[in-house]
């Protein structure tokens, strides 16, 4: 009987104990706010386009942060899914078509003659990089421009182009080098080519 | 002088001994010079001319933009004939802004001078040098100026001319070394007078005799405190930070410069076009170029002028026709492949090589990597090139970056040696590249987040304001309301019925129009019958209210008849709601037309429908014309007369603005005011028919 | 015209890595030469057994990952694995033991890893433990140095009795001719002292200097390889030096019990290991400094096993023991960078 009281009391103070620390942890080392809607935050692209669904790309951060899909964003494209896939360490998965598709890099421009001034393009961007006032002729702020689209849409007398970021000497990548060998059975292709330059 | 070294390093075969046979020869003046506005590190220079300008030999055609950045001269006399797009040295084959001189012949010089530099001002001197377009001549063309111009917080101590030249086939700077001598210690003295070091060594490799005796004449000619360091042959002994470990025994520490450890490196080419510039007044507007390999006949040197085409140095050295399967810009370990030869000459090209295929031959396919470590043994910088390869291969950029990827200097050593062939340096290059695009992607979206987040907040607040006026403004109207209440007398009673008969009359003329618009909406079967139905609607409710509130009020006050012109203002919205319907229908023909499958009954209809859009449109208009000639008034007339006195009211403010003279303001203010005044009145007149 | 663009280097030293390879076969001629006058005909025709089954073994695997088959064999990587097990195996070891060991080598230890360039371990080494582990006494029966068989100075047996003995695989016939290695004897010594050993044994006796002549073809080959830059000499002198130095303090404490350091160093493979295992690329560190301590383990672990371990050599498990070890010195021995301080140390920011 008396060992079992024993029993009884060890796990009782050892519980006691525990608990304490636990306490203890929990107070010392509380972690302030929701750093994780903050980190997908800086993996997403910023075009605040919409096209997952949410006014922008801080909504979307905290939808996933709440455990949306992580592949409804078209601009970030599968880097960014890979990026958040690592982050939140689950499973990669494809780009959601129904949110849009990948594309390369785009900026909106104004053709400045046809425009009406309505200012509805205004309104529209994320960013304010459209400049103009009502009746006046209005021009989009190259350097500013996410190329979300959002300004394309509400335009009357669709006079806005969503046109690719040229390659210039300055923006240029040197491109990848071929890959010529690879590594283990599962990666069969197609045969090679002896000499692929 | 103790003799340091650098880790690694290679020994390519030097093939230098083909063009040092003959003295550098003088290039003759080509027809066509095309000059690219970048041709240096920083931003690209602004250009001063414009086509059809004559320019003088010597005279400035572009001006630098910002700190880092160079001018650029006219190499000869002659016409701009263009300033455009063409290719450019650069190894992304891309063409880039150029201007485009074509010469006169002449050849003849604008005016101008030396400059005794000890006799001005520093920043005057600096000044000269940014000026006169003087940027780095050992091939990444940075603006000597900004690294003569240190300021207080970097004392020079070491000041290094590299005239190591260690890549191979390049031999512009030896034949300089040999044959301008003394113009190049004349240059370092320009250097010396600007940073004071303690002491200045020239690091020159030992493969060159010839330039080295040159060099030792001519040090014994001239009182100058300079030390002659030679230096074993191993190939890059030239890279600015192997020289440094070489004649210093210091290393730069990584993401610095040698500056920040009191090390200043220039060119011997550069040494010698600041002498040009200072001593004798001439902008760097040539250079030595080494035009070599075995496709063509007589490799040698040629003075050549900045802008001259590649094609013409390769014929100038007798290029064998056919032969010639790789052209490099630079040397054989670090040189960009040219894929034209209409690229001209920029002040960083020292070398040209027209290679044949058995002398350049196509790399063979890579092979895979076996770890045996050689790059690793050549590596200058020390890095890890294998694991590099691993890492880049596997585009972990991150691991790449903390594997000090942004120490590689690039200068080929790795793939030199590599026996499975594998082009490493394009694989730090494509990571290099990938990284930096990385990093500005998110410093843009950083950016893009802080304006986003900065217009919610202005959204957010503009909404809490708006709900306050709307409230101030509430408040008022109750009051004012109030206020009215007490003091009503039989004078404002008769104005309410002159105002409610008018609203009544307008009341009706807006639903008289609105049903025409709707009938022929609905007859045409134009888009938006519905809003135009509730439209009617509610104009129909707000005649009978209106008819109402004159009916009541006129039995208890007399009704004077008063001949109640239909107001032409009321056509208004209507005019301007067809406008939109005929840009609406314009734009989409043009989508439908654009589109993908085109259902050509649908774009026929789409036809139609904007025709009648614009009839409806020209009819109204027309109407409108017609009522304000029934008032005396030539409404198109009126129109264009608006249209210009807006004209000239902006041109009398653009004027203003332009214009110094305080008198000359004021006149064109008192013109500005009739303008104003002018348009004012045309405009009310207009106003009714808008 | 029609120019190519290509990033820099324009230009490439002409050294390959099938080339490297060759100067490898070209070094191991000697000790090939060597284990023939020593060992008979055998070696030579487990070298063809080898060389037929391994390059077999890597045409089939690259013929089903579908890559180029004569590239890849052309790189002769797998010559190289097929001559390392050929001249690690005893000369009349039964003909399936090569092909199993090539099967081994070729197939798991290399291909399955992604090739050449991509095995942690090295094959031949991996297909050597394997066989030894499995096959002890095949693995084990080492025929005496022909010095020794022949009455009236030096003679081989004929090839065909060395075919025989191998296509056949006779065990009464291996016996008559098999017998304890020099190391082996030198550890199962029944109580007596190794001294006492050197003088009674008839095969220590004799045959030693076989052994001592056999290692020193090695070393010659290993150096032609040192000055021919193929590897540099980090490894290989790390190795020898550690045994050496390891069994000069044990056998300064206890002659009696220990072997002599110049026994170690000549007696068994440790020259083979040391210039021609171990400095494997592929499966070694890769910095010099990470050589070294590369090199120090395996000298190191072959003092250990040999000692007291249970196998008559111990070069085969010491080097993939190391090639265990070698990524994790490879992350301690990374170089300090120009411009930098300090090396990076460890797996840091990976």
């Amino acid at each position: 009987m008396s060992s079992v009281a024993l029993a009884i009391l060890v796990l009782a103070i050892l519980a006691l104990i525990f608990g304490v620390i636990l306490g203890f942890a929990a107070v010392r080392f509380k972690v302030e706010g929701d750093p994780i809607v903050d980190q997908i935050d800086a993996l997403l692209p910023q075009t605040q386009c919409g096209q997952c669904g949410h006014p922008g790309c801080r909504p979307y951060a905290e939808g996933i942060a709440a455990g949306e899909a992580i592949n409804k964003c078209p601009p970030g494209g599968q880097t960014t899914i890979d990026q958040l896939a690592e982050l939140l360490n689950v499973d990669s998965i494809p780009l959601d078509s129904e949110h849009g598709v990948e594309d390369v890099r785009k900026i909106a421009y104004i053709r400045e003659d046809e425009c009406i001034g309505c200012t509805k393009c205004i309104q529209a961007c994320p960013v304010d990089a459209i400049l103009g006032a009502a009746k006046q002729m209005h021009t989009v702020i190259v350097d500013e421009c996410t190329g979300c689209d959002l300004c394309v849409e509400p335009c009357p007398v669709d006079c806005i182009d969503m046109l690719p970021v040229a390659t210039t000497t300055l923006n240029w990548k040197w491109p990848e080098p071929p890959q010529t060998n690879n590594l283990i059975a599962t990666d069969r292709q197609p045969r090679f080519e002896e000499n692929p330059s | 002088m103790k003799v340091f070294s650098f880790h690694g390093g290679i020994h390519p075969p030097e093939n230098k001994k083909q063009s040092t046979r003959a003295s550098v020869r003088t290039m003759p003046i080509p027809k066509s010079l095309v000059i690219p506005t970048q041709q240096h590190l920083g931003l690209a220079a602004d250009p001063v001319v414009s086509v059809g300008d004559k320019v003088l030999k010597g005279q400035i055609i572009a001006e630098p933009v910002g700190r880092i950045s160079a001018s650029l001269h006219a190499p000869t006399s002659g016409t701009v004939t263009a300033i455009e797009a063409q290719p450019v040295p650069h190894a992304s084959g891309l063409t880039a802004e150029c201007i485009v001189i074509e010469s006169d012949g002449l050849d003849q010089w604008i005016e101008h001078q030396a400059i005794d530099y000890k006799g001005i001002e520093r920043s005057a001197l600096v000044n000269q040098i940014r000026q006169m377009g003087i940027a780095g001549m050992g091939g990444a063309g940075f603006p000597t100026d900004v690294k003569l111009n240190l300021g207080s917080d970097h004392i020079v101590t070491t000041l290094i001319i590299n005239a190591a030249e260690c890549e191979p086939y390049i031999t512009a700077d030896d034949m300089l070394m040999r044959e301008h001598a003394s113009e190049i210690l004349e240059g370092i003295k320009i250097i010396q007078h600007l940073l004071e070091p303690t002491h200045t060594l020239i690091g020159i490799e030992d493969n060159k005799p010839n330039a080295i005796r040159a060099l030792n004449e001519a040090l014994a000619e001239t009182d100058i405190d300079v030390d002659l360091v030679v230096v074993p042959t191993k190939y890059p002994s030239g890279g600015e930070r192997q020289l440094i470990q070489l004649l210093t025994g210091v290393e730069v520490p990584s993401g610095k410069i040698p500056a920040d450890i009191g090390i200043v490196v220039q060119n011997v080419g550069t040494a010698q076009a600041l002498h040009r510039a200072i001593n004798h007044g001439e902008p760097l507007i040539q250079r030595i170029v080494t035009v070599t390999g075995e496709a063509v006949e007589h490799p040698g040197n040629f003075w050549t002028l900045i802008g001259t085409p590649f094609s013409e140095l390769l014929s100038a050295a007798d290029l064998k026709p056919g032969a010639m399967h790789r052209l490099v810009m630079g040397g054989p370990m670090m040189g960009v492949a040219a894929e034209t030869d209409s690229i001209p000459v920029i002040k960083t090209t020292n070398c040209l090589i027209a290679a044949t295929d058995s002398e350049m031959p196509e790399a063979p396919a890579a092979q895979p990597c076996i770890r045996c470590g050689m790059c690793e043994q050549a590596c200058p910088a020390q890095l890890l090139p294998q694991q590099l390869y691993w890492f880049a291969k596997g585009k972990e950029f991150e691991k790449a970056k903390n594997h000090n990827l942004f120490d590689c200097i690039e200068c080929g050593a790795c793939a030199y040696v590599c026996p499975s062939s594998i082009p490493l340096v394009q694989f730090y290059r494509f990571t290099k590249s990938e990284i930096r695009a990385e990093e500005l992607e998110q410093r843009k979206a950083d950016h893009a987040r802080e304006r986003f987040e900065a217009r919610q907040a202005r959204l957010e607040r503009e909404a809490i304001e708006k709900a306050e006026r709307r409230k101030a403004r509430a408040a008022e109207a109750a009051k004012a309301q109030a206020e009215r209440k007490k003091q009503s007398s039989s004078e404002t009673a008769q104005d309410d019925t002159a105002a409610l008969k008018t609203a009544a009359a307008v009341a009706r003329t807006k639903l008289k129009k609105a049903e025409i618009a709707l009938k022929n909406a609905q007859d045409k079967g134009l888009d938006g019958v519905e809003t135009l139905q509730a439209t009617v609607d509610k104009l129909k409710q707000a005649a009978t209210e209106a008819e109402q509130a004159l009916q009541n009020s006129s039995t208890t006050e007399a009704v004077q008849s008063t001949p109640t012109k239909s107001e032409p203002k009321e056509a208004k919205p209507d005019l301007k709601a067809l406008k939109q319907q005929v840009s609406i229908m314009r734009t989409k023909l043009k989508k439908a037309e654009a589109a993908e499958e085109k259902d050509e009954s649908e774009i026929e209809a789409l036809k139609s429908r904007l025709e009648e859009a614009s009839k409806a449109h020209t009819d109204a208009d027309n109407a409108l014309i017609e009522l304000a000639q029934s008032a005396g008034i030539d409404l198109k007339q009126l129109r264009i007369d608006v249209a210009m006195a807006k004209v000239a009211i902006t041109k009398i403010e653009r004027a203003i603005s332009k214009s110094d003279d305080e008198t000359e303001q004021e006149a064109l203010k008192t013109d500005l005011e009739s303008a104003k005044s002018h348009f004012a009145q045309l405009e009310s007149q207009l106003k009714p028919y808008e | 015209m029609s120019l190519i663009r290509m990033s820099s280097p324009h230009v490439t030293r002409s050294n390959t890595s099938s080339g490297v390879m060759q100067l490898v076969i070209l070094a191991m001629i000697p000790g090939i030469l060597a284990l023939t006058l020593f060992f008979g005909w055998g070696t030579l025709i487990q070298v063809a057994i080898c060389l037929a089954s391994g390059l077999a073994f890597e045409a089939l695997a690259l013929k089903m990952r579908g890559l180029p088959i004569s590239r890849y064999l052309g790189d002769y990587s797998a010559t190289v694995t097929a001559l390392l097990l050929a001249v690690s195996i005893p000369p009349s070891a039964p003909l399936w033991i090569g092909i199993v060991g090539m099967f081994v080598a070729i197939l798991f230890a290399k291909q399955v890893y992604g090739g050449i360039g991509n095995n942690p371990f090295n094959p031949a080494m991996v297909a050597y433990a394997l066989l030894l582990v499995s096959f002890p006494v095949q693995m084990t029966s080492w025929n005496l140095p022909y010095v020794l068989s022949g009455s009236e100075g030096w003679s081989i047996p004929a090839i065909s009795e060395s075919l025989s003995l191998i296509f056949a695989g006779s065990s009464q016939m291996m016996d008559a001719y098999t017998g304890a290695t020099p190391l082996d004897i030198l550890r199962n010594r029944d109580g007596f002292t190794t001294e006492e050993m050197w003088r009674s044994n008839q095969t220590l006796i004799e045959g030693a200097a076989a052994y001592h002549a056999l290692s020193a073809a090695w070393f010659m080959g290993g150096i032609y390889l040192i000055y021919k830059k193929v590897f540099t000499w980090h490894t290989p002198v790390s190795i020898l030096v550690t045994l050496g130095f390891v069994s000069a303090i044990a056998y300064g404490v206890d002659p009696s019990n220990f072997v002599d350091p110049f026994n170690h160093l000549t007696l068994g493979a440790t020259m083979l290991a040391a210039f021609f295992i171990a400095t494997d690329p592929v499966s070694s560190a890769t910095s010099n400094r990470g050589r070294i301590v590369f090199g120090m383990g395996i000298g190191l672990l072959i003092f250990i096993i040999r000692t007291w371990g249970n196998y008559p050599d111990a070069v085969a498990f010491s080097v993939l023991l190391m090639n265990l070890a070698a990524p994790m010195i490879d992350h301690y021995t990374q170089p300090r960078s120009y411009g930098h301080k300090r090396a990076r140390l460890g797996p840091k920011g990976e």
